[in-house]
């Protein structure tokens, strides 16, 4: 066996298990985070705090009969969580969770790069892969044979157009300023701090990073909302509103397959924290503190400091779920088509005109 | 070995999903036999180097393309058996006929040529970075003028879809 195939096996196998372990401190961490916006005391039995919870859960799930309706359509009934699972696991595969790490073995010198692949069409493949996510819900809508799965099928199909349009239109500006396609160029786009772009107030905002949120801060918000839109959670949760379509389009689901959407569910709110971080809160970057702690942990300092920001703006993504109610449907369809698209086109039009300017100078000079 | 993997796989796969898409009697499994080819033909042009290309299949074909076909269907609730019966006299006859003249003068056309049947070409080697950079620098210095050309076109295109569907008299009653 090549090496390169070695490297990308230990490479999947890690992804998998840090998404899975991920997920069940994910699912703890909402339900304790809601539990304590509500005022109640959350999951509490399993484990220290009920951290195991999740775990038995998991294993409760996994146990369960699995139902079929008898007016599924078979193959798409079975194929459905199998798409939902299958591009959350391959988004995370770009996202940069280091700089180039050397090591000696043996007196052989190795580089390994913290990133699944460094792809140099990386912004893309992300939009790709999620725009093929909705096939999940949309199948799973479809083929349950039963009306409020369907509902909730074709509400999602539409949301998850809309707001892909969005998403993909506030990344424009980014994909501008840092002038790569690659993730892992954006990130190293970002390190530094800002007074080597706004020269006059150097000594001031010297000692704030040179992240894309603080030019972007625009784009940022479109984005932040589109992402919430795009993973169906509250308030844009219309795909699986309880009180209107029992549970949406995984109404008929039971059992492991269940789970699977879940799973997905999760999974793909913990990509879109990451891939914004990456985007506007300079992914990995961070004091590393060399020569303070001992080299270890300096070594993995990129990845606490990119699962700090990640986990922040999944504590926003609780804390919105927690306090908005949901919104009505031509609402939503009007917040994407009417409010963040034509803001962000506005706003791609504005950074290209301040990028121009500051290439090129102005026009008449 | 790895290449050949890489090559039949994706290969096999869209001449599954070519034959889902005329063959099923379910609108939504021929529409999900297309997604099957066209993200088959992604991995085909990923194999080539052309990653930029095949995100954009991905992109627009298999996501935003083939998602609006499901959702019309599962909007105007075709999903159920099409009609198989012919709706003119003997047209299977007719087309099949007609396939087999053309398909044999291809034949003929294909055994009498100078045409080659060596398909295995050796590899070319090309600066894969830049995919994305090679075909934006082409697309906006050499063909910028006709690039601009589709632009406007496209706008056309959807101001006039607009026009069409904009209700003046319902809007009237509205307001």
């Amino acid at each position: 066996m090549s090496t390169e195939l070695i490297i990308a096996l230990i490479k999947s196998n890690v992804v998998l298990a840090v998404l899975l372990t991920n997920t069940i401190l994910l699912i703890w961490l909402e339900r304790k985070l809601v539990a304590g916006m509500q005022s109640r005391v959350g999951p509490d039995r399993a484990g220290p705090f009920g951290i195991l919870q999740t775990v038995a859960d998991a294993i409760k799930l996994l146990l369960k009969e699995q139902i079929m309706p008898l007016k599924a359509d078979r193959a798409m009934y079975l194929l459905a969580p199998i798409i939902a699972l299958v591009p959350s696991f391959l988004i995370f595969m770009i996202i940069p969770l280091g700089p180039d790490l050397n090591i000696e073995i043996g007196g052989k010198d190795y580089i390994v790069d913290f990133v699944g692949a460094d792809l140099n069409v990386g912004v893309l493949y992300f939009l790709a892969l999620s725009s093929i996510a909705v096939y999940s819900v949309v199948l799973a809508g479809w083929s349950s044979g039963s009306k409020y799965p369907l509902l909730g099928g074709v509400r999602a199909s539409a949301q998850m157009i809309s707001y892909e349009a969005a998403m993909g239109l506030s990344l424009v500006p980014v994909i501008l300023y840092s002038g790569s396609l690659s993730l892992v160029d954006i990130v190293s786009s970002q390190s530094g701090n800002l007074s080597t772009t706004i020269p006059i107030l150097s000594s001031i905002v010297s000692f704030i990073p040179k992240w894309n949120i603080f030019p972007q801060f625009i784009a940022f918000g479109i984005f932040f909302i589109a992402a919430v839109a795009e993973v169906n959670r509250a308030p844009f949760d219309l795909v699986e509103a309880e009180q209107e379509l029992v549970g949406g389009f995984h109404t008929e689901y039971s059992g492991f397959r269940f789970a699977m959407f879940f799973l997905a569910e999760y999974i793909n709110m913990f990509n879109m924290c990451a891939i914004t971080a990456t985007f506007f809160l300079g992914g990995w970057l961070g004091p590393t503190f060399e020569g303070i702690l001992p080299p270890i942990i300096s070594a993995i300092m990129p990845i606490i400091w990119l699962g700090v920001k990640t986990f922040a703006l999944l504590f926003i993504f609780v804390w919105i779920r927690a306090t908005l109610p949901r919104l009505r449907y031509d609402q939503l369809m009007e917040l994407g088509w009417k409010r963040l698209i034509p803001a962000s086109l506005v706003w791609l039009i504005l950074s290209a005109i301040v990028l121009g300017l500051r290439e090129f100078g102005l026009p008449w000079s | 070995m790895v290449e050949a993997l890489l090559f039949f796989a994706p290969a096999s796969l869209i001449i599954i999903g070519a034959l889902i898409v005329i063959f099923a009697k379910n609108p939504v499994h021929n529409a999900m036999g297309l997604v099957m080819t066209l993200v088959s033909l992604a991995i085909i042009y990923i194999t080539l180097n052309a990653t930029f290309v095949a995100m954009v299949q991905m992109l627009v074909y298999a996501g935003a393309v083939m998602t609006l076909f499901l959702f019309v269907i599962m909007m105007i609730g075709v999903d159920k058996k099409e009609q198989t019966t012919d709706s003119i006299k003997g047209q299977t006859f007719l087309v099949s006929g007609v396939f087999l003249i053309l398909i044999s003068l291809l034949a003929y056309v294909a055994i009498s040529s100078d045409f080659k049947w060596d398909l295995w070409f050796p590899p070319v080697e090309f600066d894969a970075e830049g995919t994305p950079q090679l075909i934006a620098g082409a697309l906006f210095t050499e063909w910028i003028f006709p690039f601009e050309i589709i632009s406007l076109l496209l706008i056309v295109a959807t101001a006039a879809a607009i026009a069409l569907a904009y209700d003046t008299k319902k809007r009237n009653s509205n307001a």
